[in-house]
């Protein structure tokens, strides 16, 4: 059977399936495996997995975010793309049906969920989850099947987002989502100067965080605590920015600060309380402005998957010809192995992002094949150079003095 | 339990070096899986008090599993006492001041207060079954990881006067076995060398008798080979010995693969 990263029990009850056993055969529990939407068994470990809203993400932290555990993204300079997956992340939990919890202490919970990328569906879905509706801009529909008459009476494809099985989906950010969409995703919101009347010594916004969130996952029974009757869901945790000045942290400020362990404390709770409910949680931290090379290890250590954002906005290397196909770096840089002893590695660590309307595509970075005899790589900083250190064989790349 | 491993620390489960403090160290990468050796093989014979720190129970149980020990039967057994930080925790960070939580996670409370809490919690398990140690053998504690007590506020030297404390149970007065795994983040070339794990690190360093020191390999990152282990052995007797070996490894499904540098099946 399918294990999770979490101990909450499920599956039916030992009556129910005594009853319906007319043989002492029973199939191996199938019956044990949550089955939640938007959720998989991962193939290599057989946990719980949801899509982290991009499909390239999913595949470069293998597979799928645990259920149960925290994606710590450290966000690029001016927090666009890092913003964006946190999007992505909360998207896709509307679109599989999960409950979302946004916490941020910039923007309102709720204008973040305006303005949440809108799907890209394969049929016009009806927002309104019936299945009974016929849906009214069907353009194949005819009335009568005369070749494949066998599949007349069976109910056409199940485009409404209600029924929505796939595993990742796909964004057009040029589009918000559908206000009805929306609203139909249960949300629960931290902001915090709703929350926090005084600037009050630091650990207390991170404390008023982690209980109003203790107190989510208890009420709404994300930690097993309702009866069995109500069907599971995944409770997906997006928090924006911890660490930052506006959480009344001083970790980005000072070389040190004055409540060092503050949000790592923060991050233990945070792991505790996902270890023992069916949540998931991303988390963004804005990791350029953390002096300290060792606090940001050991915030890296307390999460358990761990990526790294670099854009190229801004810097030099944006009119760089050798990065002008992408517009960052993503670097991956913890991957877990709960459960198990090894986890599957990347090929490869060179990863590039962009984003493109339809697609955040993340892929191994690699130059542009050498066709000239007169092209000249012109070399800006560290990277180009041990780029073309690496690259097999192009001679013609190198120093133009050397005129043999 | 790793049979390379066994062979290379010249132990088995049945004849294996009393009061030993065993220090397991990483640097940028993930030394638990000796975490999982160490305890399948103490399991075989011994009583073993296991503070997990970061992961859940059923996480160790999962992986105990594939090496061959059932951790939930040892548990009820008795052989193996449990502390799950991870759910402890909860209540004491989020109640603050209410004493309902166990004294053993009292350091996240106040920091300040240091491991003492933790050391009677160790103390009291090992000593409460006095009369039937004898069934079990000398005790072990294992300890996963120590360095993150740091990251919840508690100074070096309290965690330093915890593992002397713990030592002087467990190695000198009982002649059990402590093993003991702390990560550190710096790279060793850095400055910032007064980093809190660092200090860490060097205390215990001094205090043990066996450490095996994991890092990734200095050439970068590789599929195949997923980083070099440092044994030293630390001679008691005559301080003088120092022994020092040095292994490349690769963590498999079931196991974890040995060999010398460059050696490795994906090279040869």
């Amino acid at each position: 059977p399918a294990t999770t990263a979490t101990e909450v029990s499920v599956g039916k009850s030992t009556g129910d399936r005594l009853s319906c056993n007319t043989t002492s055969f029973q199939k191996k529990s199938r019956s044990k495996l949550v089955s939640i939407p938007g959720t998989r068994p991962s193939v290599q470990n057989g946990q719980l997995i949801v899509s982290t809203g991009v499909t390239s993400l999913d595949y470069v932290i293998g597979g799928g975010l645990a259920v149960g555990t925290l994606l710590l993204i450290e966000e690029d300079r001016y927090d666009s793309y890092s913003r964006m997956l946190l999007k992505y992340f909360l998207a896709e939990g509307v679109v599989c049906g999960h409950e979302l919890y946004v916490a941020s202490a910039q923007d309102h919970p709720s204008d973040i969920i305006q303005e949440l990328p809108s799907p890209i569906l394969d049929d016009i879905a009806s927002p309104k989850p019936v299945e009974s509706q016929t849906k009214p801009c069907d353009p194949e529909g005819p009335d009568t099947m005369s070749i494949a008459w066998r599949y007349q009476n069976l109910p056409k494809v199940q485009t409404a987002l209600a029924s929505s099985s796939r595993f990742g989906h796909y964004y057009d950010v040029s589009k918000t989502m559908d206000p009805e969409i929306c609203q139909a995703a249960r949300c629960h919101g931290f902001y915090l100067p709703e929350h926090s009347a005084t600037v009050s010594p630091m650990p207390e916004a991170y404390v008023a965080l982690l209980k109003n969130l203790q107190e989510v996952i208890h009420r709404e029974g994300f930690d097993g605590s309702l009866p069995q009757t109500k069907s599971r869901n995944v409770l997906r945790i997006g928090l924006h920015s911890l660490g930052s000045a506006l959480w009344g942290d001083d970790l980005c400020c000072r070389d040190n600060p004055s409540h060092g362990h503050a949000l790592t404390t923060l991050l233990y709770g945070l792991r505790a309380l996902l270890r023992s409910s069916l949540s998931v949680a991303l988390v963004t931290v804005p990791s350029h402005l953390i002096q300290n090379k060792a606090l940001m290890g050991r915030i890296t250590r307390l999460c358990d998957t761990a990526v790294a954002l670099e854009s190229f906005r801004g810097s030099e290397r944006e009119t760089n010809p050798l990065y002008k196909d992408y517009h960052g770096l993503l670097n991956v840089c913890q991957v877990p192995h709960l459960n198990c002893l090894v986890c599957d590695l990347p090929d490869n660590k060179d990863l590039a992002f962009k984003l493109k309307r339809k697609q955040f595509t993340i892929e191994r970075l690699h130059l542009p094949p050498d066709l000239s005899e007169t092209v000249s790589r012109v070399s800006h900083g560290g990277l180009a150079g041990a780029a073309m250190l690496g690259s097999s064989g192009c001679g013609s790349a190198g120093n133009k003095h050397l005129d043999f | 339990m790793f049979a390379e491993l066994n062979s290379i620390l010249n132990s088995s489960p049945e004849s294996f070096k009393q009061g030993e403090f065993i220090l397991v160290s990483d640097r940028q990468t993930d030394a638990s899986f000796l975490i999982h050796h160490f305890l399948s093989f103490y399991l075989r014979g011994c009583k073993v008090c296991f503070l997990g720190l970061v992961q859940s129970f059923s996480h160790y149980s999962a992986v105990s599993q594939r090496l061959g020990v059932s951790l939930n039967q040892a548990r009820e057994k008795g052989q193996l006492v449990f502390l799950e930080g991870l759910k402890e925790s909860l209540g004491v960070l989020l109640q603050g001041d209410t004493s309902n939580g166990t004294p053993a996670l009292d350091f996240l409370r106040d920091p300040s207060s240091g491991l003492r809490g933790l050391y009677d919690f160790v103390h009291g398990n090992i000593r409460g079954s006095e009369g039937r140690a004898e069934d079990w053998g000398p005790p072990v504690l294992m300890v996963d990881d120590l360095s993150v007590v740091l990251s919840l506020g508690v100074s070096v030297g309290a965690v330093l006067d915890f593992s002397h404390y713990c030592r002087a149970t467990f190695c000198s007065e009982l002649q059990g076995t402590m093993v003991i795994l702390v990560r550190c983040e710096a790279e060793e070339e850095e400055e910032e060398s007064d980093e809190g794990s660092e200090r860490l690190q060097r205390g215990l360093t001094h205090q043990c008798s066996l450490t095996l020191q994991v890092q990734g390999l200095p050439t970068g990152y590789c599929r195949d080979i997923h980083g070099e282990v440092e044994v030293c052995w630390r001679g008691r007797c005559d301080g003088l010995q120092i022994q020092r070996k040095l292994f490349q490894y690769k963590v498999c499904d079931k196991g974890t693969l040995f060999f010398a540098r460059g050696t490795s099946s994906a090279v040869l």
